[in-house]
């Protein structure tokens, strides 16, 4: 049956091209339309610059601290029943479903004038810590998605094994489960600092958007397309685009199926 | 196996001090970034009694917004339910050349950031466009928008159910005179099923909270383009916490509704694949 087949071929692809390709490719095009030394003169600005180095910054502070939870959190998951589990995985899953906004609000109410812990001796809102804990709860989910599949896949019998020969908990995790789930924990960790790099809506509503500041790249882009300046708002988007291309092709890398290709199946 | 676990004393014993710090550590974090902070969300909202929570939630331009929010995200579910397992269908089933970019380009927008997602789509359908269309400050581009940032949920949960589906079940209804509409609807639609409701379930999820791939696009008119998210913003902007916090105690509910009903059908996936 050559012709559903081609329909649907057509139907998927012309689909696929006017929501997601075309649309990107354009950006790129309004990007150097005008020349590379345009877009690059808009990316080196010094708010340009400033912003790009806070948004490493704060993935750099966001992303271990999500690492180091998220497999601290699946093990305790997956290996331990304790009351509250089931309010646990509740609450991982949350920052999927919800606004970001929201969880900015979320903050700025906890730790702004009035908040219960507005006495803290350092600025939160409308500064780096507000932002690295908005970009943290929004990200916080991947690494532990990730690592619990895989965990209960390889099931108990090996630590089991290594306990029983001798081993503490720390040697057991090291030399045992660690390299068991290492893909899967890499695999996270792309998609944890994707979403750290990318995060927009929460860190709009803690950072108070103060230019050359609180600025991070998302917010650049939204500042300069605000100012009419399209060519820095372009610019500025495609080097978040080149980033979130890379994060594909690091994704394909990882593969979440490759963690458990040497473990034995059911 | 199980029987052999249950005679012996548990090894597992001696990894106690690991499990209690697993637990404590998980637990705690868990509670300062996430539940402290929706907890002093949810005692804001109620701050000024119930009275006021419910004059700010039944608020005109919140009510509209609200609406708009929940219309757009059910007709962004059914779009994503249709073509979703269209282009799933196409990747595994169909063979053309450039078939892997295609299929690595799915996840682009879970990678790409939502501000920028926005303004791509501007870029191309809106006034400064190369296209005659121009759907800017419209709920078209609320709803073109929405349907960017929630493409890949569908395509990647029923892509695996469709890798796994046995095609021997197909062949032997087309073989005994089963038409190709036949197979669908009586073989691999009812197989599907259970996948396709729990992508659309995580991206209608997606949908209601989404934020900055609708903020440039949609113009923010209150009443015509204005969505939840939106609003909540423009309320904290405005200096009014109370009224956002409100909103946003909405907002929470929808979401934790979502993940049930995602929990669910998980669940229902799972089981179907243990039995095939």
């Amino acid at each position: 049956m050559p012709f559903p087949r081609l329909a649907l071929r057509f139907v998927a692809l012309a689909y696929l091209g006017a929501l997601l390709a075309a649309p990107v490719a354009m950006v790129f095009w309004r990007t150097f339309e005008h020349g590379f030394g345009d877009a690059w003169a808009a990316v080196t600005t010094p708010a340009a610059k400033h912003a790009f180095l806070l948004t490493i910054v704060i993935a750099l502070i966001a992303v271990p601290a999500n690492t180091v939870f998220g497999v601290v959190c699946a093990i305790a998951i997956v290996r331990h029943r304790f009351r509250g589990k089931d309010l646990v995985n509740a609450l991982v899953d949350l920052p999927l479903a919800l606004s970001p906004i929201v969880v900015g609000l979320a903050f700025l109410l906890l730790y702004g004038r009035g908040g219960w812990l507005a006495g803290l001796p350092f600025d939160v809102v409308f500064a780096l810590p507000g932002m690295v804990l908005a970009t943290i709860f929004v990200s916080l989910p991947f690494v532990v998605r990730e690592v619990v599949p895989v965990l209960r896949e390889i099931g108990t019998e090996q630590e089991q094994a290594a306990s029983t020969l001798g081993a503490g908990w720390w040697a057991t995790f090291r030399r045992v489960t660690l390299p068991s789930i290492r893909w899967a924990v890499a695999y996270g960790v792309v998609l944890t600092t994707a979403r750290s790099l990318g995060e927009f809506g929460a860190v709009s509503v803690v950072s108070g958007r103060i230019v050359g500041k609180t600025e991070t790249m998302t917010l650049h882009v939204e500042e300069r397309f605000q100012s009419f300046d399209y060519v820095g708002a372009y610019a500025a988007s495609v080097v978040l685009a080149l980033l979130a291309i890379a994060t594909l092709v690091a994704m394909s890398v990882f593969k979440p199926r490759e963690g458990v290709s040497n473990g034995d199946r059911g | 196996m199980t029987a052999r676990a249950e005679t012996l004393p548990r090894p597992a014993a001696q990894s106690r001090p690991g499990a209690a710090l697993a637990q404590g550590l998980a637990t705690a974090y868990l509670s300062l970034i996430v539940l402290l902070p929706l907890a002093a969300l949810v005692w804001h909202a109620r701050g000024g009694g119930l009275d006021a929570f419910r004059t700010a939630i039944t608020e005109p331009q919140a009510v509209a917004a609200l609406k708009l929010t929940l219309v757009a995200s059910v007709a962004v579910a059914l779009v994503n339910a249709l073509m979703g397992t269209i282009v799933a269908w196409v990747l595994v089933r169909d063979r053309f050349p450039g078939q892997g970019v295609v299929n690595a380009l799915i996840d682009l927008p879970f990678a790409l950031p939502t501000i920028v997602a926005g303004l791509t789509l501007l870029a191309l359908y809106g006034p400064q466009g190369p296209t005659p269309i121009d759907i800017a400050f419209s709920r078209t581009a609320v709803v073109l928008a929405l349907l960017f940032v929630t493409l890949p949920f569908v395509i990647r949960t029923v892509q695996p159910v469709l890798i796994e589906l046995d095609r021997e079940m197909e062949e032997a209804a087309a073989s005994l005179g089963a038409t190709a509409f036949q197979v669908f609807r009586r073989i691999v639609f009812p197989n599907l099923l259970p996948a396709v409701l729990s992508g659309v379930a995580l991206a209608f999820a997606r949908a209601i909270g989404e934020f900055g791939a609708v903020v440039l696009i949609s113009g923010n008119l209150p009443y015509k383009t204005e969505i939840a998210s939106v609003y909540i913003f423009g309320r904290i902007e405005s200096g009014d916490p109370p009224a956002a916090a409100a909103v946003s105690v909405v907002l929470l509910l929808l979401s934790f509704t979502a993940l049930l009903a995602i929990g669910g059908l998980r669940r229902r996936v799972t089981r179907h694949d243990a039995v095939s």
